[in-house]
């Protein structure tokens, strides 16, 4: 009974992540060499789908404005993010105080992404708070355009729903650091930036490794970001995914789901080489 | 350590960062108690309820009560689930058994697919296989696929700092596996249940991308904001936000006080 109590306990899991996860990953990778009319899916083997992906000008513009928006995204996060944890790490002295900050840093994450971002539009609207605010300050005589549906949108609005991924994991690892190094390293001349670059960036890259692969795999697979904010005037391939679904074209909203899969999977197998997620928690 | 001016702009720059975070959903908090001639941005034109109330009226934007109704049946299902599943599973990979390490790695990919191609690919197999899409069947399984990693790397957080010493001390008493799990390891680990009952339920509660192409016939609240977002352009949205809102600070601080209570009586 007990040789196979661990498969009982992990069967389950198993089963939903086969099911609902493996089966369709297989699904997408067979529909995506389906033929298919305005009607109807049409089994078969052709290429046409991917061909249509790797041939068009503009879906491979997609391509590169998700690789740009994740870029952008993790640039920000992580200089934003790796600042914040600091502050709560090494500056906040009184645990308590550590906690709450904290804990107001994280609550966000349990709220609905979609209402956070529709809270940006009497923000950055034509006639929205800022716009007026630089109005009456005189700084400006005509309502900025940009602030709202463009690509400045499109990444204010990524970075304020996923900077906190950054945050939490490196401060996880910050907080685990031995002060006494720092002390040492105080003690045997090291200013601040010295001990920052020597010691407390080295000691971070779990928590930096594993913030970004959260923030460019979230970016990389947005397509409600995208089309909110930049009112549909930007793309990315999670939107140009969702536009073909909403046109019934599901093998070649599948044939780019599988290159999006791959570029995903890729991308954060080459990032995991360089830590141990397990260790990590 | 930074001197005193760095100091003192780390801390400025957290404050901007708690006002950039809560800003502009406080803002929507009081814009939803705009009154009824009242636009999507400021000056608030009077105070009202009128868009709360509005809420309730179906015909105006789609049957919120019936929407709201499915997904906090969905969310309780995914919470009981997540929290069964993840600790099982959590109990399992305490030790190495066959497989564990593919099993741990496919938990990862669960949390590295994007949310939209499981969407796709559960909506695919429902219908190709010619099974009826529905929420509380492909889109319970399609959020568990981004709750259970969740739970699970909760648990692997558990027992990494776990002492396993207070189990072998029950075991030596004479307690069996499973009084030994029930009346020892459950009691230790209970703050951290409820804290992957906490993402099961907000996660489920505010999944869209999930449940687009796996909801069937019947909406989800995220999934009738989602719409309303394109359709709608009156501070409504802005009063189902707040509600919405309200519904996840509500569960955060049951969830948090619920932890604390369990923490203190283990403590004495």
């Amino acid at each position: 009974m007990s040789r196979y109590l661990p498969f009982l306990q992990a069967a389950p899991l198993f089963l939903i992540l086969a099911v609902f996860l493996l089966v369709p990953m297989a699904m997408l990778v067979v529909v995506s060499f389906y033929d298919y009319d305005s009607f109807s899916l049409i089994p078969d083997f052709v290429l046409t789908n991917y061909r249509d992906v790797f041939s068009s000008w503009v879906t491979w513009q997609t391509y590169l404005k998700t690789v740009w928006f994740a870029a952008l995204t993790w640039a920000i996060t992580l200089g934003l993010g790796f600042w914040l944890a600091y502050f709560l790490a090494f500056v906040v002295r009184d645990p308590g105080w550590r906690m709450l900050l904290f804990v107001l840093t994280t609550v966000p994450f349990w709220t609905s992404n979609l209402i956070r971002m529709i809270a940006w539009i009497p923000f950055l609207g034509r006639n929205g708070i800022l716009n007026n605010a630089l109005i009456k300050a005189g700084a400006i005589d005509r309502p900025l355009e940009f602030l709202l549906f463009s690509d400045f949108a499109v990444i204010l609005a990524l970075v304020h729903l996923y900077t906190l991924f950054m945050v939490v994991p490196i401060f996880n690892t910050m907080m685990r650091i031995d002060r006494q190094l720092l002390e040492a390293a105080r003690d045997a001349g090291a200013g601040f930036w010295q001990a920052l670059w020597f010691i407390i960036l080295p000691l971070c890259k779990p928590g930096i490794g594993i913030g970004s692969i959260f923030v460019v795999v979230l970016v990389m697979g947005d397509f409600a970001t995208v089309r909110l904010m930049s009112g549909g005037q930007s793309a990315s391939v999670g939107l140009m995914i969702s536009n073909q679904i909403g046109l019934m074209q599901y093998p070649a909203a599948a044939a780019n789901a599988v290159v999006l899969l791959a570029m995903v999977l890729l991308l954060v197998g080459a990032m995991l080489r360089m830590i141990d997620i397990r260790k990590e928690l | 350590m930074p001197g005193h001016v760095a100091r003192f702009l780390l801390g400025a720059l957290f404050a901007l960062f708690l006002l950039f975070l809560y800003g502009p959903t406080i803002t929507i908090g009081i814009l939803s108690f705009q009154g009824p001639d009242g636009g999507l941005t400021f000056p608030m034109n009077g105070m009202s309820t009128v868009w709360f109330t509005r809420l309730f009226q179906p015909q105006a934007v789609g049957d919120l009560g019936a929407a709201m109704t499915r997904t906090l049946g969905l969310a309780a299902m995914v919470t009981v689930v997540t929290v069964v599943v993840s600790l099982a599973a959590g109990m399992a990979f305490r030790h190495r058994f066959a497989g564990s390490s593919a099993l741990f790695i496919l938990t990862i990919a669960s949390l590295i697919v994007p949310s939209i191609l499981v969407s796709l690919g559960v909506g695919l197999l429902f219908t190709l296989m010619e099974w009826e899409p529905a929420w509380y069947s492909s889109a319970f399984g399609a959020q568990l696929t981004w709750t259970l990693p969740f739970g699970l790397l909760i648990m692997f957080a558990v027992f990494n700092r776990f002492d396993r010493s207070w189990e072998e001390a029950a075991r030596d008493l004479g307690a069996t596996r499973w009084q030994g799990f029930w009346h020892v390891v459950l009691p230790i680990i209970a703050p951290s249940v409820i804290g992957i009952a906490l993402f099961g339920f907000t996660l489920s509660f505010d999944e869209f991308a999930r449940t687009l192409l796996t909801a069937g016939s019947g909406n989800t609240l995220p999934l009738e904001i989602l719409g309303m977002t394109t359709t709608v352009t009156t501070p409504v949205l802005y009063a189902l936000g707040s509600v919405s809102t309200a519904v996840s600070l509500l569960v955060i601080g049951g969830a948090i006080l619920g932890a604390r209570v369990m923490g203190r009586r283990r403590g004495r």
